[in-house]
């Protein structure tokens, strides 16, 4: 009776949408299975992730107000008096930091693995945008509590815009809607966080999955190698997407231990009067950079240390996003070695970085 | 024609060269004239230099020469004409004159003025109103005069930390007479008071804490026409910063028999150099209670300490134990914000009944105090919210994750039994 029902509603739509394609992929789509199957959760425990900070966010927007007089006043609002507001900002807060952990370690799996080699060059650039983007969210929902330490926070961090020469003390203002941190610049990167990063990151978003569906999973180079009989796969559907499905359950389960044993602090209102507080840091993903710019000396040769740094990082970013078209050796294993080598490098000099900035 | 244009060139060089050789004489002339203190170049080459002169003297750094309290010629070099009577040399006073010879200037506002605009220049006269200057000008010359307390050629002003009468060193500065025993004998007097005062509230605050906002012996005795307070003047004095305590005691029943029988009024009960900082054991009718000095068991004052006492200690007690339950709530990652706030009033509450004490009204300290009890009452249903929420949020993970593992295992069972 149910199927009946299911089949009619599929015919009904067929009449007036072709689902041939859609049906296609579903039925004839593999995903293959080798010692790195693993990483293929990756990208989809992300989508998981940002699929639960578009729900939360669209629920905390009923209650928040932005603004200096009332940011900070209607978070204590939901945590306190709004039926589970607590739940959902803390799931907010502690999805947002989970989603850009996935999306680095979804980052590193596809690079290390190779998987961003023709012809998936694309995937890979949108996909590091939408790395850049989450960090991008990160900074701007970060202030929008109005706490003291998000407050400095955002300080220091528009600050060091402020050092690009030429430029950077106009992207400073821009950034701040005037020349400090004020409820202007609250109003701006709520604007930022809720409209423009998400436009942005939907349609980018929309653009990698139609990549990843188009050129369907990538097999890493020893599993292309193997016989066609000793090639293994799975189907798309429903095999992987059930494997998908339980993970994501297990990934709830961790995110909702974390916002019931560890909920996220409020913390004091931001008082632009007031001294910084002592241990001002950035977030966790920040980190790295935040604590190369601190060790860096005043000056590098004739240049300021910071704008070394900067222009480090930018360079840095840069190369990582067009890795895919960089040739440093004719010879195609060198090449790969080589450039393994530097994401080893890029990855241990992050964490060892990160985790200096928490010592 | 020529020739006319060269003498008129000629004309114009010597012109100029004279108005610049003129100029360069007349620098030479100013320089030559440059003013140099005879008084300072003598004394410190004879190494006559007064005992503690020191180049921070506020004096020196107006730039005010020795001649400018001493008389004479400052720019005079021969000794016989600068240090002369007839050009108005008066050498050193002798102590009683000092009042006077630092009111030359002190007492002349046209004068002061230049320096600050807003300095008072009454300070000679109420030196002379002062315990001190009534005994000088009868002859007592072991009174403390300016120079004293001020000291003679090293003299700074009262905002700076190294002055003799910078608040934290006014103590000191009194006890150099009011700490000498022998002297003090003379005049009838105890030489501990700078001992008690160091022991008492005020004292700790000020110079163990360094407040400054804390009074030193001139904020009760007055700077230069220092004076004991009186019976009727002691609770002006206490009452210039406890404003409510003194309103509240000044319009009780007990302001007229304390005034009537000679009491002094905040000095009964809180002692006068060695005040300790006041708490609620003074209220009680046991032997460390204030008011068992007057009252017994069988009068209306005793009952009313005890109430007051009672009702006092529960609310901190309640305060207390708030504050407790507060920093549990938090520490157990709920919310405690509103908690927080009814602290604020429970503390605020309890600050109020304590002042409102200095009405001897039961029953206006009981309604102050009973708003306290209530926020607490309020708080403490709070906190057990918070704490019962806390242990069903855990419940509700529980059984979400229970759910979620029977799910998950559904799932495991299908995903299994799609690879057979």
């Amino acid at each position: 009776m149910k199927n009946k029902n299911i089949t009619k509603i599929e015919n009904w739509l067929d009449e007036r949408f072709d689902l041939s394609p859609i049906r296609n992929l579903i039925s004839h789509k593999k995903v293959p299975v080798h010692g790195h199957s693993i990483w293929y959760y990756m990208g989809g425990i992300s989508l998981f992730l940002f699929m639960i900070q578009v729900f939360t966010g669209l629920l905390l927007l009923m209650y928040y107000i932005p603004g200096e007089d009332n940011a900070y006043e209607s978070v204590q609002f939901i945590i306190t008096k709004v039926d589970f507001g607590w739940l959902i900002r803390n799931l907010h807060s502690w999805a947002a930091n989970l989603m850009v952990f996935f999306v680095f370690l979804h980052m590193f799996s596809v690079f290390f693995t190779n998987a961003f080699r023709k012809p998936r060059e694309l995937t890979w650039v949108t996909g590091f945008v939408l790395l850049l983007l989450s960090m991008g969210f990160g900074f701007s929902g970060y202030l929008l509590p109005w706490n003291e330490l998000a407050f400095f926070a955002t300080k220091i961090g528009t600050d060091i815009v402020g050092v690009v020469p030429y430029f950077g003390d106009s992207l400073k203002i821009i950034l701040r809607g005037g020349e400090d941190v004020t409820g202007a610049t609250l109003s701006r990167f709520f604007g930022i966080h809720v409209a423009i990063l998400p436009a942005i990151f939907t349609t980018l978003l929309a653009i990698h999955l139609i990549f990843v569906q188009r050129q369907g999973m990538s097999e890493p180079e020893e599993f292309e190698k193997l016989s066609e009989k000793e090639k293994k796969y799975i189907p798309f559907f429903p095999n992987f997407v059930l494997q998908d499905a339980l993970l994501w359950i297990i990934v709830l389960i961790i995110l909702l231990g974390l916002t019931v044993f560890f909920p996220w602090e409020l913390g004091l209102k931001a008082d632009a009067l007031a001294s910084a507080p002592i241990g001002i840091k950035p977030e966790w993903f920040f980190m790295f950079m935040f604590e190369t710019l601190k060790l860096l000396p005043a000056h590098i040769l004739f240049l300021e240390g910071e704008l070394v740094g900067i222009f480090g990082f930018a360079v840095v970013g840069i190369i990582w996003m067009f890795i895919p078209f960089i040739k440093l050796s004719k010879k195609k294993e060198l090449n790969s070695k080589i450039i393994r080598w530097v994401g080893l490098f890029s990855l241990i000099y992050i964490i060892v970085f990160t985790i200096i900035g928490y010592l | 024609m020529n020739k006319k244009y060269l003498y008129e060139i000629c004309s114009i060089l010597i012109i100029f060269s004279a108005i610049s050789i003129f100029g360069v004489q007349s620098d030479a002339t100013n320089n030559s004239s440059k003013y140099v203190d005879e008084c300072i170049k003598c004394h410190m080459e004879n190494e006559m230099m007064p005992e503690h002169f020191s180049q921070t003297d506020v004096h020196w750094q107006k730039g005010l020469s020795c001649a400018g309290c001493h008389g004479g010629l400052s720019n005079e070099p021969d000794e016989e004409k600068s240090m002369s009577k007839s050009n108005g040399f008066v050498g050193v006073p002798n102590k009683k004159e000092i009042p006077e010879f630092c009111g030359k200037c002190h007492s002349d506002i046209s004068k002061m003025q230049l320096y600050q605009p807003r300095i008072t220049t009454d300070q000679v006269s109420q030196y002379y109103v002062s315990k001190h200057g009534k005994q000088l000008k009868v002859g007592d010359l072991n009174v403390a005069t300016c120079t004293d307390c001020h000291t003679t050629h090293e003299i700074l002003p009262a905002s700076d930390t190294r002055s003799t009468v910078y608040p934290i060193n006014v103590p000191n500065t009194c006890n150099a007479c009011h700490g000498d025993s022998k002297l003090m004998e003379k005049y009838n007097m105890k030489a501990n008071q700078v001992e008690e005062y160091s022991q008492s509230v005020h004292g700790i605050a000020l110079l163990k804490n360094l407040d400054v906002g804390a009074p030193a012996c001139n904020d009760c005795h007055g700077n230069h026409g220092a004076i004991p307070p009186g019976v009727e003047s002691i609770s002006h004095v206490c009452g210039s910063c406890h404003v409510n305590n003194m309103n509240y005691f000044n319009n009780s029943v007990m302001a007229q028999p304390f005034s009537d029988n000679g009491i002094n009024s905040c000095e009964q009960c809180h002692d006068y150099h060695l005040i300790e900082k006041p708490n609620d054991e003074m209220l009680n009718v046991h032997e460390s209670s204030t008011c068992t000095d007057c009252h017994s068991s069988s009068d209306e004052g005793y009952l009313s300490s005890e109430f007051m006492y009672n009702k006092i200690k529960d609310l901190s007690f309640l305060y207390d134990s708030t504050k407790v339950i507060s920093e549990e709530v938090h520490i157990m990652g709920m919310n405690n914000i509103e908690i927080e706030y009814s602290l604020k009033k429970i503390k605020q509450s309890l600050i109020q009944s304590r002042t409102i004490i200095h009405t001897f009204d039961t029953a206006q300290v009981f309604a102050k105090a009973d708003e306290g009890i209530l926020a607490s009452t309020n708080a403490l249903i709070l906190a057990d919210n918070e704490i019962e929420e806390y242990f069903n949020r855990r419940l509700g993970y529980g059984i979400t994750t229970f759910i979620f593992i029977l799910l998950a295992a559904a799932l495991y069972w299908k995903i299994k039994g799609l690879k057979s």
